[in-house]
């Protein structure tokens, strides 16, 4: 991906072909277009709408960082949903049971949720660098364990408490609460998206200026040339499932910390998945990531006003469905056209010659065909 | 199809060729006439344009200019699909087989609407074996076939589908002698059946023993035609590379007695634990010294270099670097220590293609000066200052550093990798092929610049299919056969000739006796096989 029109140009074709799409899929089934989309960005303005986007887009974001870690050398981390699932109730019991200062108590548990996360991806990881399972098998099979884990640890007579008809672990005392920033009856916008930006930030230091990030990303590109190179393949393996299990482990903490205070066994599941689709999207790059996370919430939280307007809000179920196949698409082609467009470029400036090959006109000198044998 | 009337007598006649890539031109003006029945050899270096010129008549590449005809007829092909409709079949150097299938499913894969899958299909490919004096069993799994059956699979492939003329694209480079020798035999008694062949290779020995007449290409074009009776290999090869005669050397010993890199009876067993891919390999690279490996291709050479990189580990062996034991030591390590590592497939093991120079040169150096930094961080502007030094020096043919690798020609990407591994101060080079597939000017550079850095002390470890870059550039050359070096050879006296005969273990040159003992072993091992 080499120039910024390479970069940009797939995800706004794809978005463009997806709204075409949608656009077409309401006339044919009689509805508006036209109102709905009104209605979706009139909606931003009501009540605590912007506000419930930017805090939904930092769960989103936080999901998609971890499978685009992942992505980035090959390995398709599916797990994000199991790890992110166990890290937040262990750490929603590990918070409730202990008892610390303000402040250091939030720290422990978003450590705990990182460690638990981290841990929860060591096992495909390990099954992977050792018995050579596939990361996709045994971490769609663990996203599968981790339910029934969650149910366990969420009983009455291990960590949880009735409260209705509902299951949930106890309520964490205020002291490991993260506050957020109250904009009134707009909403308010939790704390840790500052540690999300963080986050993010700091992702693309590790990517761009380490050399863990350009080992990573030199084994996803080409496994060969990386051992070849000194990049420990195994190591990298293990590394990079950690970190991205770590990632998975904080997601549900804005939610946790901010707003919950307890992980019931209605709380809202399948970011893993969302953040897939969002890291293909942002084609892993923190700031591609971040516009996908908030287009995302934005179709979530604004298709509420679309059944007021007579729009089934289902569409926006399509339209991100097709986002995500057109994307994959568009991103390929585009990186076709512009590898021959360079190599055009190139022997361009290079003036391609009539005579010879490559450097024509090259010094005499001394050659012979690989004798007899 | 076609039999005998029209056309006379030629198989097929390519006219004024010409397929341009970007920046380069792979064939130019290219006459070539095969006639009917005979088996045609095209000769040329590497990178000459033999394989792009096929890929034309076997319809993968459209030419820009000139036609094709094939038994009289003009015709273009868009694909292999329509080469192989006219009777064209090509057996590619490297197999395209299903490992898992019998040798009856290869075959008919693709092809089932020719005989069916069953009876007919069995019956078809047992005549073929019979006419070919192919024995080979049509329900045997390919992944048990050795690689003397598996090329007798392709062909049977290509025969199957109806071809009457065959392009053989370096057949011989993957087997040992006996086993030419064994392909050489089915291929004169087909042409006695009338199949017409188009033979590839450089290999001149061999190509005057099968052919009945030769082409030569040189830089993409047809420089003539030989007779294979009368021609000698000198004046072949002076007809591959021109006037500009061989001498890649000027020597002035520059080997000093300090050991750099020491192989002591280093071993490897396959994967399988059946066959020793390296056997008891002792090896002493000095400073100042070029110490070329000549052999058959897959005779252990690859396994060497990839055990001395530490990116296959050894059974059992050491391997010291300046008397440093770094057996147990991974690749970075060894990197860092001072070896440095051109690979003999720089796609595969030399370069991340899509990611800009000044990147490339950061892999196998992101732990050092100047790319990086203490505590784990790169130093990009170091890269790309470094970068824009080597584009320099090595004159690497590139508009910058931050175009994708993949963008530069084969030649150039070659000198790239170059300078970067020279660029470390290393102790130790270690070279696979380091001019395989490169024009002749980047060829030249390349060879300038190993010879320098060697001047300044450089141990080089060079693995070469090259028999002159070896003679030229080496100050000691052993010859490696089945996984053992089997054979020491002098440059300053040693030709060609006589070095290809020690490769296939026809007779040692020099240390005359081990030499023959050594020849022996090989010998018997070839006959378990």
């Amino acid at each position: 991906m080499g120039t910024l029109r390479g970069r940009l140009l797939p995800p706004v074709l794809a978005i463009a072909f997806s709204a075409l799409l949608c656009t077409v899929t309401l006339m044919v089934s009689g509805a508006n277009p036209a109102s709905g989309i009104a209605a979706m960005v009139t909606q931003v303005g009501e009540g605590s709408v912007a506000v419930d986007i930017v805090n939904s887009a930092a769960v989103y974001y936080l999901a998609a960082l971890a499978v685009a870690i992942g992505f980035q050398m090959n390995l398709f981390n599916i797990g994000v949903e199991g790890q992110f699932r166990v890290a937040a109730v262990t750490a929603a019991i590990v918070g409730a049971a202990i008892d610390l200062p303000a402040g250091l108590h939030a720290v422990v548990v978003i450590l705990t949720a990182a460690v638990t996360g981290a841990l929860y991806a060591a096992i495909p990881a390990l099954l992977k660098i050792t018995r050579n399972v596939h990361e996709v098998i045994s971490s769609i099979m663990l996203n599968a364990i981790a339910a029934g884990v969650i149910a366990l640890l969420i009983r009455e007579d291990m960590f949880g408490e009735l409260r209705g008809s509902n299951i949930g672990t106890h309520t964490i005392p205020e002291s490991g609460w993260v506050g957020g920033i109250g904009f009134g009856d707009r909403g308010t916008l939790f704390g840790l998206v500052f540690l999300v930006l963080v986050i993010g930030v700091g992702y693309w230091v590790m990517m761009n200026r380490t050399r863990f990030g350009f080992e990573l990303r030199a084994s996803g590109e080409s496994p060969t040339a990386a051992a070849a190179g000194g990049v420990n393949a195994r190591r990298m393996i293990l590394v990079a499932m950690l970190m991205s299990g770590a990632v998975a482990g904080l997601v549900a903490m804005p939610e946790l910390l901010g707003r919950d205070h307890t992980y019931l066994i209605t709380s809202p599941a399948g970011y893993g998945f969302t953040g897939i689709a969002i890291a293909l999207l942002g084609r892993n790059h923190p700031g591609g990531i971040a516009l996908g996370a908030l287009l995302w919430a934005f179709l979530d939280k604004s298709s509420l006003a679309l059944d007021n307007v007579g729009v089934p809000k289902e569409i926006v179920t399509i339209m991100q469905g097709s986002i995500v196949l057109s994307v994959v698409i568009a991103y390929e082609v585009v990186r076709r056209v512009e590898l021959r467009a360079e190599r055009r470029r190139v022997g361009r400036q290079l003036g391609a010659n009539g005579g010879g090959t490559g450097n024509g006109g090259a010094t005499p000198a001394a050659a012979t065909a690989g004798g007899a044998s | 199809m076609t039999t005998t009337h029209p056309g006379g007598d030629s198989a097929v006649v390519l006219a004024g060729i010409t397929k341009r890539f970007p920046g380069v031109v792979a064939n130019r003006d290219v006459h070539l006439t095969v006639r009917r029945g005979e088996v045609h050899a095209l000769c040329g270096e590497n990178g000459a344009g033999k394989s792009t010129l096929m890929k034309i008549l076997y319809g993968m590449q459209q030419p820009d200019e000139g036609t094709i005809e094939v038994h009289g007829e003009q015709v273009r092909f868009r694909s292999p699909a329509d080469a192989i409709a006219a009777g064209i079949g090509m057996v590619h150097q490297h197999f395209m087989l299903a490992d898992n299938l019998t040798v009856l499913e290869n075959v008919v894969l693709g092809a089932e609407h020719l005989h069916g899958i069953g009876g007919r299909a069995r019956r078809r490919i047992a005549e073929l074996g019979r006419q070919t004096g192919f024995g080979i069993d049509p329900d045997a799994v390919v992944e048990q076939l050795g690689v003397a059956d598996r090329q007798r699979v392709e062909i049977l492939k290509v025969l199957y589908r109806g071809a009457r003329i065959v392009i053989l694209d370096e057949p011989t480079a993957v087997l040992v002698p006996q086993e030419v020798e064994e392909l050489f035999v089915s291929v004169r008694s087909m042409r006695e059946q009338g199949y017409t062949f188009l033979f590839i290779s450089h290999k001149l020995d061999e190509v005057r023993s099968i052919a009945d007449s030769i082409t030569v290409i040189r830089r993409g074009t047809t420089v003539g035609t030989a007779d294979p009776r009368t021609v000698s290999n000198r004046q072949l090869a002076e007809m591959m590379v021109g006037s500009e005669l061989p001498s890649p050397e000027t020597r002035e010993s520059t080997v000093t007695d300090r050991p750099v890199l020491e192989l002591r009876s280093l071993s490897l067993r396959s994967a399988d634990g059946l066959r020793d891919l390296l056997h008891d390999v002792d090896l002493v690279v000095r400073a100042g010294e070029i110490v070329g490996i000549a052999g058959v291709e897959g005779n252990g050479q690859t396994e060497l270099v990839e055990a001395v990189m530490g990116m296959r580990r050894i059974t059992s062996g050491q391997v010291l670097l300046s008397g440093r034991d770094l057996t147990r030591a991974g690749t970075l390590a060894r990197r860092e220590a001072g070896i440095g590592y051109v690979p003999e497939d720089r796609h595969r093991h030399g370069l991340l293609l899509t990611q800009p120079l000044w990147a490339n040169r950061v892999l196998g150096y992101q732990t050092r000066r100047p790319v990086a930094r203490r505590g784990g961080w790169l130093d990009i502007d170091g890269a790309r200052r470094d970068t824009e030094r080597i584009v320099r020096e090595f004159d690497v043919r590139t508009p910058g550093i931050e175009v994708a690798a993949a963008a530069l020609s084969g030649g150039n990407q070659q000198k790239l990798i170059i300078g970067r591994e020279l660029s470390g101060d290393p102790a130790v080079l270690v070279a696979s092929h380091p001019t395989r597939g490169v024009d002749v000017g980047a060829q030249a550079l390349i060879w300038e610049q190993i010879k320098d850095a060697r001047a300044a002390g450089l141990a080089v470890l060079l693995v070469s299919a090259d028999l002159d870059e070896l003679i030229g550039l080496s100050d000691t050359i052993k010859v490696m056969l089945r996984g053992r070096l089997v054979a020491d050879a002098d440059p300053r006296t040693v030709t060609p000739e006589e070095l290809g005969a020690a490769m296939t273990g026809a007779g040692a040159h020099e240390r005359g006796d081990t030499g023959n003992d050594e020849r022996g072993h090989g010998a018997a091992e070839g006959g378990e096989r």
